[in-house]
């Protein structure tokens, strides 16, 4: 079936002439209308997706072919597309439409791929199951009573439901990992700095970063290998020269360190889904690779060194939706300051609203030291634990999240719960270090995911592993079953 | 009682760059509003900055001119507030590691001596944009041209302890600025703009007294009056038993005074933390030693060498150093007369005296230093007498382009220095005036000045001044 081959395959299916681009894209665009109720997509590019294949195939015939010519990619609605738009998922957003496009849309364009849709995210990136959208929460294609994870939760579903060929996403504090592991996918995170983030609409700056979500670890490395590399509008883009990924991908585990971190495995930890992990693991060791547990002393710290650091940067880069410019104004405004504080009351939600409060309580006078200063310092000391453990192993492997999907409103009145949800993933953010996401199994038939943490700039390292512990299993296949929203009524 | 002002300034100079701090778009002075304004000047979602490498080598040339230390390693900071026409909510700017940290200047008073100010720092930062409040009838327009333009805030020390003091030193600012092309320094265009702390105690006191911040002044004039009417304002409060507030104030040139605009009570947060869109800026010692060779000599520099090369009175050079356009004149002029006295003389008198009454547009000299030059060698040469160079100099001062020397031929204009063309001239007018040769003869020698004068005329100014002089003298004892 077409829509749950790997992009490799369907390129493949595309040379050979074995189906169309356009009727790959109007088989995605006809899953997307049956299994609406997944609520994975704030737009859907119906239109502009259709002549872009049929322009495609076109080109296909013609002997232009790019890397990604005629595959159907959908966007998380935090990058910005030029004449579509660009939410965020939020209500302060619901009518923007950016001048420009991002450069991770230019790129993954330019490569011939076709935008089918913006996908849905919680409000800004702030959440863990897609619950605090504007427009909705997503339902996991696995068990639609379930969260698909966040925030790139509808690019999850998306991917998982066979809704497009890829999608990207962006990973603040796992919001690539935790929902593709939920969702049964493969998500990759960069080394911050190695994709531009121009375009990509800010939550937290420092720790902001925009990955693929993929089926597979070898169409990760092959959009990775498109979205990377240095950008003059970015200025903590990363220079360097961007490696082919693909040839990476060979590379055999004989030989290979694997840290394991203790601290990974400690209370919190579902029972099952650590069961599972220690399956891969033994995968990992009979590819030929060794295990070693590793030391991060620090990495207890990491949540709430995170709470810190990411709301105090989101307090300040949300501080332009203020109703002057563009997007939500409130009602009659009776001055400026009503205006400022009515429009901004009313169009952020209030996860988005609980961050900003607590971003500029941590930065006010006589509290800037004892947190936001703290904060960074644990967070130097997170990067030496990890600069320390690769020393000794070529990269770490643990869980991607403490349990598979939670229940849709399981945890929204909760919020240490919830964000205790970020509490594998977050370590790699504050480090700066690439990190994957891939299915190894299931846990009360919910995908189980794990984590690999590469070193800086060392994106080819895990997505080699992944590879090859893909080509060893089957858990990457797996697809969920799932009713059209019409037998739903 | 006799109380002493405290005042501190804080100058923020537009720096000279064809584009924003952190965007590409133009800083050209009075476009329509809201045409210079890109997607990061107006903070559109997704927007990043980047510096406009542009920058550093003015803050770097401004900080080697005050003897200050140039950062190695500079941070930029946000500045969060919110207001309508700061697009992101925040500005960025440098708190804790401006680029260029200490230095001084030394600046001269009316008395003739000269008083040192101590700079805190230099910072590089964005300017904000303008709310435009009178042309709308019900609402407020916002125009972001200005927002992103880059900005050099120089801070100095309370050193200052009087108006006059804090004009003195604004102005230096603003000639250094200029001198080393760092900033336009066009005032009227918000290149340069103040804030000033003032306080005032009791002479002899040591404790501050309370200040206030004077926001925003944009003339000297202002700054004057603004500081002036602040210390009367302070005196007065605190003379009829009162305490000053710690306070935001604004200069209403219209009505000369000050204005509360907010109290510390009320001050804003604003949470400064390093921005984490931009890495830290780090300058090197090459770097730095490449700025310092293409500096250009400093006013003060420059005054020293005219008094050494060229003889000149101190007031003379500094009034020639002042403005680097002027002394550029100056030097090439003096470079094809190789008189400096007499170069200086003509620059300071009759060319800035013409510059001054015709308001042209600022330092547009229209006759060029190689026909000034030229019109100076005429005189040393004694081809023509002064009173005739300055009638050719207003000639040339409106039609630029003729050559001098045929210039004078054609019109006859060649000084008359031939005691046998000058003696019949001379026992004319004598003749005709019989009744002051008497007089002189008796000893009213100031009479002298008549008969050259007289001589003069008939010749149509062209005489040579002092020869007529020696010949009246000669024919009269």
């Amino acid at each position: 079936m077409m829509h749950n081959e790997s992009i490799t395959e369907q390129l493949h299916s595309l040379t050979i002439g074995k189906y169309s681009s356009k009727e790959l894209t109007e088989n995605y665009i006809h899953r997307i209308k049956q299994l609406k109720h997944l609520n994975c997509f704030i737009s859907v590019l119906e239109e502009s997706a259709l002549q872009t294949a049929a322009d495609a195939d076109q080109a296909r015939y013609k002997g232009k072919v790019g890397p990604l010519t005629g595959i159907p990619i959908a966007h998380k609605d935090i990058f910005c597309t030029k004449n579509i738009a660009t939410t965020a998922g939020s209500q302060m957003l619901h009518n923007y439409i950016a001048p420009f496009d991002a450069t991770v849309v230019i790129k993954i364009a330019a490569a011939g791929a076709i935008t089918i849709g913006k996908t849905n995210m919680d409000e800004f990136a702030m959440g863990s199951s897609n619950e605090t959208s504007y427009y909705g929460a997503v339902q996991n294609p696995w068990d639609t009573d379930r969260v698909p994870g966040g925030s790139s939760g509808g690019s999850a579903a998306a991917v998982a439901a066979g809704l497009c060929s890829a999608a990207t996403g962006t990973d603040t504090g796992g919001s690539i990992r935790q929902p593709s592991a939920h969702c049964g996918i493969t998500g990759l995170k960069p080394t911050y700095g190695r994709i531009s983030r121009w375009g990509m609409i800010a939550f937290a700056s420092s720790l902001d970063q925009a990955g693929p979500m993929t089926r597979t670890a070898e169409d990760a490395a092959l959009l990775l290998a498109l979205m990377a590399g240095g950008d003059p509008k970015d200025s903590t883009c990363i220079r360097d020269d961007v490696p082919n990924y693909l040839e990476y991908l060979n590379t055999t585990l004989e030989g290979a360190r694997i840290g394991v971190c203790d601290d990974f495995f400690a209370d919190g930890l579902e029972a099952k889904s650590e069961e599972v992990i220690q399956d891969a693991l033994k995968i990992f060791e009979q590819l030929g690779a060794t295990t070693k547990s590793v030391k991060l002393p620090h990495i207890k710290y990491s949540v709430p060194a995170y709470y810190v650091i990411a709301p105090a940067e989101a307090s300040t880069n949300l501080s332009r939706y203020d109703g002057v410019r563009f997007g939500y104004r409130c009602k009659d405004p009776e001055n400026l300051n009503d205006m400022f504080k009515r429009s901004r009351s009313e169009g952020f939600g209030d996860e988005v609203k609980r961050r900003i409060m607590t971003g500029a309580f941590t930065l006010s006078t006589g509290y800037y030291d004892a947190y936001y200063r703290k904060a960074q310092q644990i967070r130097r000391l997170i990067k030496n634990d990890f600069h320390q453990a690769f020393n000794e192993v070529d990269f770490l492997i643990g869980p991607t999240a403490p349990q598979p999907a939670f229940m849709l409103g399981e945890k929204t009145e909760s919020h240490i719960d919830m964000y205790l949800q970020d509490i594998y993933t977050i370590a790699a953010n504050l480090a700066g270090l690439p990190a994957m996401s891939i299915p190894i199994g299931f846990s009360s038939k919910l995908p189980v995911g794990l984590q690999l943490i590469g070193n800086y700039l060392a994106e080819g390292t895990i997505l080699s592993a992944a590879h090859q512990y893909q080509k060893r299993t089957d858990w990457h296949k797996c697809f969920p079953m799932m009713t059209t929203s019409e037998s739903q009524r | 009682m006799k109380w002493e002002p405290i005042i501190g300034l804080e100058i923020h100079v537009q720096l000279q760059t064809k584009s924003k701090i952190f965007s590409g778009a133009s800083t050209v002075f009075g476009a329509e509003p809201n045409t210079q304004a890109s997607s990061i000047d107006l903070g559109l979602p997704g927007v990043l900055p980047v510096v406009n490498a542009e920058v550093y080598p003015r803050a770097v040339a401004f900080g080697l001119s005050i003897g200050a230390e140039i950062s190695r390693v500079s941070v930029f900071d946000r500045k969060n507030y919110f207001y309508p026409d700061l697009p992101k909510g925040y500005q960025i700017t440098q708190m804790d590691k401006p680029i260029v940290v200490g230095g001084s200047v030394q600046i001269s008073l009316e008395n003739g001596i000269s008083k040192e100010i101590q700079i805190t720092r230099a910072h590089l930062e964005e300017d904000a944009g303008k709310s435009v409040h009178d042309e709308f009838a019900s609402s407020t327009g916002i125009d972001l041209n200005r927002a992103g333009v880059p900005l050099l805030e120089i801070v100095s020390e309370p050193d200052m302890r009087s108006a006059k003091e804090a004009v003195a030193y604004a102005r230096y600012i603003h000639q250094l600025v200029t001198y080393l092309g760092v900033s336009d320094g066009n005032m009227s265009e918000g290149s340069l703009r103040c804030d000033a702390n003032v306080s005032i105690r009791p002479i002899g006191a040591t404790k501050m007294g309370t200040r206030t911040e004077i926001k925003n002044v944009n003339s000297f004039r202002f700054l004057e009056n603004a500081i002036n009417f602040e210390i009367s304002r302070q005196k007065a409060v605190l003379e009829s038993g009162g305490h000053i507030t710690q306070e935001t104030r604004l200069y209403d040139p219209t009505r000369d005074e000050t204005r509360s605009m907010r109290s510390k009570e009320t001050a804003m947060d604003y949470r400064y933390f390093p921005e984490p869109d931009l890495l830290p800026i780090s300058i090197d010692d090459e770097y730095i030693a490449d700025i310092r060779k293409k500096m250009p000599e400093l006013p003060r520099e420059k005054a020293e060498r005219f008094v050494n090369n060229y003889q000149l009175t101190k007031a003379d050079a500094d009034t020639l150093a002042f403005d680097p356009i002027i002394a550029d004149y100056f030097e090439a002029t003096v470079n094809i007369c190789q008189d400096g006295k007499l170069a200086a003389n003509w620059v300071r008198v009759e060319i800035l005296g013409r510059l001054n009454k015709d308001t042209l547009e600022e330092k547009i000299i229209p006759v060029p230093s190689t026909e000034l030059g030229k019109l100076l060698n005429r005189i040393k040469d004694q081809t023509i007498n002064g009173k005739i160079a300055k009638e050719i100099l207003d000639t040339l001062w409106s039609s630029p382009t003729f050559n001098l020397d045929e210039y004078i031929k054609d019109h006859e204009l060649e000084q008359l220095s031939n005691s046998n063309a000058l003696e019949p001239l001379i026992e004319e007018v004598l003749k005709q005036n019989p009744k002051q040769a008497e007089q002189f003869r008796q000893g009213k020698t100031k009479l002298i000045g008549f008969f050259v004068g007289q001589v003069m005329k008939e010749t149509s100014g062209k005489a040579n001044p002092q020869q007529v002089n020696e010949l009246v003298l000669k024919k009269l004892s």
